[in-house]
Order: structure tokens, then C-alpha cells, then sequence
């Protein structure tokens, strides 16, 4: 394969990781409803318990996210988390915190007390989510670097990328990707949870959050399609802007166009089935959906000449997939390497299926010796 | 870009103190998801109830140190970017595979399979939960094995080129990154030693049953398979131990050095059993390094190069060089680097301004030099040497302990056998005073391998100088004591739900 060709799919599969790691931060929402759905202890415990089967893998997820990254666009990993320093810092912290809560919550001599792990729980799923939300953000309105010729980097701003808090696209995607969480967490405990009384809360918030997704999803969509972007020439390298430069790449590639439409169309059926038709599966639809728009909406950032992380400070330094990438030969090992993952994804399906056969109730978390 | 000390200090001990905490807790999961697979397989192939309890307790303070294992560990692999951004550039063609790897690889099937393992026994079958506990453990050594090749790579450095062009190293061979040997005997000897610090914790915690009176069978159960396991993974840890100080010799003479407190090189070269390092000598005069020692004579020779006569080179031959050994002194090493940095810098301007055949001679000299172009970064020849009294006990209380540990087994087997150890009260105090032990020598371990290769990020190609990220000190700082107030908070509960839940016993899990 030739070396784009290398870029182009390794930016294929970050955006693939990125979307699935989306997709599961319906942990993170689940943490943050923790007291909204659950009114008694023995709620409580079911909900942590049931988030607690796969919080694991939302962590692995961004763990992923990151080593791909690393491996196949070091030069981003050089730059973003080398420069956005205190961003990236608190996005850490966020994520540490959460994984000692899930064990350590209830058990008996735990120093703290319960509610202080809840804390942490709830940090890391609303200001967590948040700060990655607004760190995805940044791909699209960029970040204060400068790249020297020996491709050495360092942040123009002493606030180390706190600044992108102030860009209200930024904030408005972070907070979009909280009340997406916060919805599929509905939508996931619905499919999962055997517990009446618990469910019943489950429409009001799924609906309160829907809104609020929604009005931030449309303002991010028109944002990335009508604003300007970078773009760079393929034969020198040089950066330059262009206007509604993402709605050109999408009309371009109108494949790309199409399936952002089945991801979206996905999202709001599952959304329309639990709330208008009482359905169960909801999360099936609207997690598909969730993963399909991620990816795309990821993906059209590195295609077409795109710049996919651009440089307030210098224009010049900012980052495509032709220039930030690993070379030819790691790109076509790591290639390689990528077949497991269908064999991974193959042994993830068939242990969530048969742990969620049937769905979770109070009386079985009890019943539990090892429970969260 | 050369950074402050200021900065670089800081990078370093927060990468320091994040890592010291997490080694704090993956050697006992790498080890003690290996021991409760073996007891577990124990009760699917006897059916005996018991076994399940006792699988069961020791299950939970697993559950309970991978926790923070997990806490500790998300950071170590972003800290390459945030705080060493400029090796992530450097070297991460070649270091950034091996990670994404180990995710791949091996973080999915310890956090798929944990939840089977925890939360999967009355809902997948035995064989499958036995499967799911067995793939914990492979899943967990797994990582070890990719993050040790990239380590092993740092400390000697193969199977890739430096591209002038892109001003960083690439991957040339997978295979040779991956096979490296150095990559080898770090893995086994790491792996093994955490399978060491497990059967301590077994044997130490079982060994406060037996002493308490209580739950005396689960006790004898645990100590029968916590002694053998660890008896067998000592002898295997000593073997893995002496490659490990042969690849250190052969690619890292001055850590060795170091490891020794070796100033002066020689022939026969002893290995120094007990001493204490006089603070007051330094590089190049002729005091004695120690107040005191007690030498083993060839040992270190032998040790280092498998041969009693082989010729170990001190601190001093290799900061000023040796002719009858072949040594060059740093000092050469440094102007041959400035050359290199100086090359490698017109060439990148004769390019730039189109003049070919200037850049194809600067090119030239660059590559005549670009083996030592690490040492161009360097200020002084005495920078090359890394702090000998770090390496020294740390090296030397590793080694100390890890003598005991293999005792300590082979004494706790025989008596078990004869069934009299839980009659042994000085025994079983001595296993449960050795936990800490084993969490000192494996920190000790860490900080030979890691300190005693200072100043290199990579050996003899990128200093810790060069690699920092271009971010404030402050910044660093505040993230260090943030990292210090909130690992140790953490820690301190841990510990506190780990003693409570031994308190409680297998019969309340």
C-alpha cells in the first residue's frame, strides 16, 4: 500500500476508536444519573453495578485511543499533548479518579465514605466528558503551536490549552458530548435493567437530554459545515483557508455525506422508538448511529486535503495526516497488527452476550459476592 | 531545543513518582492472576468447594490492587506525550507500535475477561469462567511484554535508521525491536519477579491466619501454592537476572559501572557484597569509592561477560577513556556529537536553500558522526554517568532480597510438606514481615533499570535534556504535586480496604 493510502486508514481507524470510545461514554453519562434514577441505595447499587460491567472498556477505549494515535500520528501526540498540557492533565485526572471508585465505593473501611466516591463518579463523567468533548473540539478550531523544521514543538499561549475554554464551538462540544452520554446511559439501562421502578424515571430523562443534544448537535453541524477551514496542497505542503471547506469535502465525497445521514437518521429512530414506542433496544439504533456520525464526522477531518489540527499561532504548523504521521514501514507493521481487531471485537460481542443474557435486578446484585 | 534544568528535573520526577506508584501494584496483578488461575484450576478439576473459596478471597484483593493499577497506569502512557513530547517525535515511530500493541493486544482481554471473572460465576460455565481467569493473567503479562519491549528499546536502541529529513528515528525491523534481547531478558526477569512479589503476599497474609488460628486450612491451601510458585519463580528470576546484567554490560557498561560503584576498570572484576560508598569521591581522583567492602572476587566479570578474566570497565575508563581497552572518553564522544549536531543542522539549510551538493557533503559528515550525536546534546563528560549511590543499593538491596526470598520459599515448602509450618511461629512472622521487602526490592529494580541509565531517555542517542516537552516548569510542578497528594490519598485507602478485607476472611467473600 502506498504511504497515503497507509495515512488515510490509519486515520480510518482513529476515527473508528475515537467513535466506539464515544459510543461508550454511556458509562460516564450513566454516573452522572446515578441520583436522578436512583432514589434508594438498593437503585443506586443496581445502576453502579450495571455500569460497572463495562466501565472497564470505556477505559480501554481511550487507552486505545491514545496508543493508536501515538503509534500511527506521533507527531499530534507530540504536539497536542505536549503543548495543551494543564486540557489534556485534567482529562487524566478525570479518568484516574474514576478507577478506583467503582471498587472501592462500597467496600467497608474505605476512608472516604461512599458519597466521596460518587463524587469522583460524577466528575468524571460530566467534567471528564466535557474536557474531551472540548479537546475533540479543538481538531476543528485548532490549537496555539508552533512546529520548528526539526518537527519540535512547543504552546504559544502560558494557559496551555485552557484557552480552548473560552472558544464557545469548543464548549458547545464538550457539552454536547455530556447530554449524548447522559441519553445513551438512558437508553442502555432500559435495555439492561430489570428494575420497574428505576425504569420508570428513564423516558423523562431521555427526553431532557435528547433536547439538549440535539440543539447542541445542529449548532456543531452547521458550525463545522459553513465555517472556513484549512486546506493543504498535497505537492508542497502549504496551508491555506478555505471557506465551508468541510461542506466542499462532503460534497465531494458524498458517500461520506450519505452515511453521516444513516448515522443521524440511526440515532433519532432509537430515540423516537424508546420514547414514543416504549422499546428496549433503543441503544442498539442510536449506538450505532452514535458510532457511524463519530466516525464520519471524524473522518472528513483527515480526508480530502483537510487539515485536521490547525495552528492558531502559525498556520504553516498545522497538522494533516500526511504530515504528522509515522512512517511508511511502522504504518504497514501496525497494518498488519490491526487484523485482531475484528478477532477483539469478536471476543467483546460474545462476553457482553453472555453476561447480559438476562437483564440485571436489585435481588441479583444482593445475591452477588463481588459486587460494586 | 535545549530545556532548563528546572524543567527537566521536574519532568522527571513526576514521571519518577508516576511510575513508582504504579509499580506499586502491576507486579502483584502480573503474579496474582497467575496464582488464583492455578487455584481455580485446582477446584474445576476436584470440585472441591473449598478451592472456590479460597480462589474467591484472593480474587478480591486482586480486584482491589488492579484498581489502582489501572488508576496509576492510564497516566504512564499519556506522559510520554505530555510531558516528553519531543521524544514521542523522536523516537515514537519506533516506541509509539509497541503500546498501541499492548492495547490492542493486551488491555481488551484483561478488561472483557475481568468482568467475567468477577461478575461471571453463576453466569458462564465453569470451563468458561476457568478460560476467562487464565486469559486475565495472559492478558495482563501480555502488556508487560510490549511495554518492556519498548522499554527494552530505550536501553539499547535497534532495528531502526534516523531520517535526516524527518529529524527522528524509524522503524526499520519489527522483528529485531521485538526480539531484541535486551526487550527479552527485561521481560522475563520483570515478569517473574512480580510472580515472586505474589507468593510473598500470599505467603505472608496466609502466614497472619496461621498465627491468628483462623481459617488455618484455607491458610496451609494458599501457603502450599504460594511456596511452590514462588520457589520456582525465584530460581527462574535469579536465572533471568544474571542475562539481564549481561545485556547491561554488553549495551550499558556505565550503568554497570554504577551498579558497582566500578571507578577504576579491571580485569577479575569483583562484585561488591556488602558496602557502604564514600559520599566524598568523585570522578577521576584516586580515593577509595567505599569506607567499606567486602568483595567477591571475578564475580562481576563473570557476571557481566560470563568470563572470570574479562576486562569491566570503571566510571573512569569510560568518562576518559581507555586505549588498551578500546574505550573513547566521553569528551571525544561529545565533539564527535557536536559535529553530528552541527552537520545535521547544514544539511537542513543547504536543502532548504537548494544547494544539493553542500547537503550531500553535510549529509556525509553527519553520518560519519551520527552514532554519537546523543552526546553532542551533553554539557560535560560528567554528565554521562548516572548517580552511583541510586544505582549501587539500589542494585545491591534488590539483589540481597530477592537471595532471601528464594530462602524464604524453599524453608516455607519444606516445612509445609511435612505439614509443621503452621507450627513455625518464627517462620510465619518472617513471611508476613517480608511483604514490604518485596515491595522494596521491586522499586529498588525499577530504579536501577531507570536511574542507572541516566542521562539517556534512549541510550547514547536522545538525552533526558532533549526529550522534555516544551511546557513551564510550574506547570510540571503543579502536576507533580497533584500526582503526589492524590496517588498517595489513594494508596492509603487502598491499603486500608485491603487489610480490612483480609480481616474479614475467605468465609466472608
Amino acid at each position: 500500500m502506498d504511504l497515503l493510502t497507509l495515512q488515510e486508514y490509519w486515520w480510518f481507524l482513529v476515527s473508528v476508536i475515537g467513535a466506539l470510545f464515544v459510543f461508550m461514554t454511556f458509562v460516564q453519562g450513566g454516573q452522572t444519573l446515578l441520583y436522578r434514577l436512583g432514589r434508594t441505595e438498593d437503585e443506586r447499587d443496581l445502576l453502579i453495578n450495571s455500569l460497572g460491567r463495562k466501565w472497564e472498556l470505556t477505559f480501554t477505549m481511550l487507552v486505545m485511543f491514545g496508543g493508536a494515535l501515538f503509534a500511527a500520528f506521533p507527531l499530534f501526540y507530540a504536539v497536542s499533548f505536549g503543548g495543551a498540557y494543564y486540557v489534556w492533565m485534567a482529562i487524566l485526572f478525570c479518568f484516574i479518579i474514576q478507577a478506583v471508585a467503582y471498587e472501592y465505593r462500597k467496600k467497608p473501611d474505605n476512608l472516604y465514605g461512599e458519597k466521596f466516591y460518587e463524587t469522583l463518579l460524577y466528575i468524571n463523567g460530566s467534567l471528564g466528558i466535557f474536557l474531551i468533548g472540548v479537546a475533540l473540539g479543538t481538531l476543528f478550531t485548532g490549537g496555539n503551536f508552533v512546529v520548528n523544521s526539526s518537527h519540535l514543538s512547543h504552546w504559544t499561549m502560558q494557559s496551555y490549552g485552557l484557552e480552548a475554554l473560552l472558544n464557545p464551538f469548543n464548549v458547545a462540544f464538550g457539552l454536547m458530548l455530556v447530554f449524548l452520554s447522559r441519553m445513551q446511559a438512558g437508553l442502555y439501562f432500559l435495555n439492561s435493567l430489570d428494575a420497574p421502578t428505576v425504569v420508570a424515571r428513564i423516558k423523562k430523562v431521555v427526553t431532557v437530554n435528547f433536547v439538549m443534544f440535539l440543539v447542541l448537535f445542529l449548532f456543531v453541524l452547521g458550525m463545522i459545515l459553513f465555517s472556513d477551514g484549512l486546506v493543504y496542497d498535497s505537492a508542497t505542503g502549504v496551508v491555506s483557508v478555505q471557506s465551508m471547506k468541510f461542506l466542499h469535502s462532503f460534497l465531494d465525497m458524498p458517500l461520506l455525506l450519505v452515511l453521516l445521514l444513516v448515522g443521524v437518521v440511526s440515532l433519532l429512530w432509537g430515540v423516537f422508538i424508546a420514547l414514543v414506542k416504549n422499546s428496549e433496544k433503543a441503544i442498539w439504533f442510536t449506538g450505532f448511529g452514535t458510532i457511524v456520525t463519530v466516525t464520519i464526522v471524524m473522518l472528513i477531518l483527515g480526508l480530502d486535503n483537510s487539515v485536521y489540527y490547525p495552528s492558531l499561532a502559525d498556520m504553516q504548523s498545522s497538522l494533516t495526516i500526511e504530515n504528522s504521521s509515522g512512517s511508511h514501514y511502522t504504518l504497514s507493521v501496525m497494518a498488519v497488527v490491526s487484523v485482531l481487531v475484528p478477532v477483539v471485537a469478536g471476543y467483546i460481542f460474545f462476553v457482553w452476550r453472555s453476561m447480559d443474557k438476562t437483564k440485571l435486578t436489585i435481588d441479583e446484585v444482593k445475591s452477588d459476592a463481588h459486587h460494586y | 531545543m535545549e530545556h532548563t534544568d528546572l524543567l527537566v528535573d521536574w519532568s522527571r520526577a513526576q514521571f519518577a513518582l508516576t511510575a513508582l506508584y504504579h509499580w506499586l501494584f502491576v507486579p502483584l496483578t502480573l503474579g496474582l492472576t497467575f496464582i488464583v488461575a492455578i487455584m481455580e484450576t485446582i477446584y474445576v478439576k476436584t470440585g472441591d468447594e473449598k478451592w472456590k473459596t479460597t480462589t474467591k478471597f484472593w480474587m478480591g484483593l486482586l480486584a482491589i490492587n488492579f484498581a489502582i493499577g489501572l488508576a496509576t497506569g492510564i497516566i504512564m502512557e499519556f506522559e510520554f506525550g505530555t510531558n516528553w513530547s519531543n521524544y514521542s517525535w523522536i523516537v515514537g515511530d519506533i516506541f509509539g507500535a509497541p503500546l498501541a500493541i499492548e492495547g490492542l493486544m493486551a488491555f481488551f482481554m484483561e478488561s472483557t475477561f475481568f468482568a467475567v471473572m468477577f461478575f461471571g460465576w453463576d453466569k458462564v460455565s465453569k470451563k468458561m469462567h476457568l478460560t476467562s481467569t487464565w486469559l486475565v493473567a495472559l492478558g495482563s503479562n501480555l502488556s508487560a511484554l510490549w511495554i518492556l519491549v519498548a522499554n527494552g528499546w530505550m536501553q539499547h536502541p535497534v532495528g531502526m535508521h534516523f531520517n535526516p529529513d524527518t529529524a527522528r528515528n524509524e522503524m526499520q525491523d519489527f522483528w529485531e525491536v521485538f526480539l531484541n534481547p535486551n526487550a527479552v531478558s527485561k521481560f522475563l526477569h520483570t515478569v517473574s519477579s512480580g510472580y515472586v512479589l505474589a507468593s510473598l503476599f500470599v505467603l505472608g497474609i496466609s502466614a497472619w491466619f496461621l498465627l491468628k488460628k483462623r481459617d488455618t486450612q484455607f491458610a496451609r491451601r494458599s501457603i502450599i501454592v504460594a511456596s511452590s510458585f514462588g520457589l520456582i519463580a525465584s530460581m527462574y528470576l535469579i536465572t533471568t537476572g544474571d542475562e539481564s546484567a549481561h545485556q547491561v554490560a554488553l549495551n550499558q557498561p556505565m550503568k554497570l559501572a554504577a551498579m558497582e560503584g566500578l571507578y577504576d576498570g579491571e580485569k577479575r572484576a569483583g562484585i561488591v557484597a556488602f558496602g557502604v560508598l564514600d559520599a566524598s569521591k568523585t570522578i577521576g581522583d584516586t580515593k577509595d569509592p567505599f569506607y567499606f567492602s567486602f568483595e567477591i572476587p571475578g564475580a562481576l566479570s563473570f557476571l557481566g561477560y560470563h568470563n572470570l578474566n574479562a576486562f569491566v570497565p570503571g566510571i573512569d575508563d569510560l568518562i576518559y577513556g581507555n586505549k588498551e581497552h578500546g574505550i573513547m572518553s566521553v569528551g571525544e564522544k561529545m565533539q564527535k556529537g557536536k559535529i553530528a549536531v552541527g552537520a545535521l543542522t547544514a544539511y537542513k539549510n543547504y536543502k532548504k536553500a537548494g544547494d544539493l551538493t553542500k547537503a550531500s557533503r553535510a549529509l556525509k559528515t553527519f553520518e560519519a558522526n551520527e552514532q554519537y550525536m546523543g552526546y553532542g546534546y551533553l554539557k560535560k563528560p560528567t554528565d554521562a554517568v548516572p548517580s552511583v549511590a541510586l544505582s549501587f543499593y539500589s542494585f545491591h538491596t534488590m539483589v540481597g532480597l530477592g537471595s532471601w526470598f528464594l530462602l524464604l520459599f524453599l524453608i516455607s515448602l519444606y516445612y509445609s510438606m511435612i505439614n509443621e509450618m503452621h507450627k513455625k511461629k518464627w517462620l510465619l512472622y518472617l513471611a508476613l514481615f517480608t511483604i514490604p521487602f518485596g515491595y522494596v526490592a521491586q522499586e529498588a529494580g525499577w530504579i536501577v533499570a531507570e536511574a542507572g541509565r541516566q542521562p539517556w531517555a534512549i541510550q547514547d542517542l536522545l538525552p533526558v535534556g532533549m526529550a522534555a516537552s516544551n511546557v513551564a516548569s510550574t506547570s510540571v510542578m503543579i502536576t507533580f504535586w497533584l500526582f503526589a497528594i492524590l496517588f498517595t490519598g489513594l494508596l492509603i485507602a487502598e491499603v486500608k480496604i485491603m487489610l480490612k478485607q483480609i480481616k474479614i476472611g475467605p468465609e466472608g467473600h
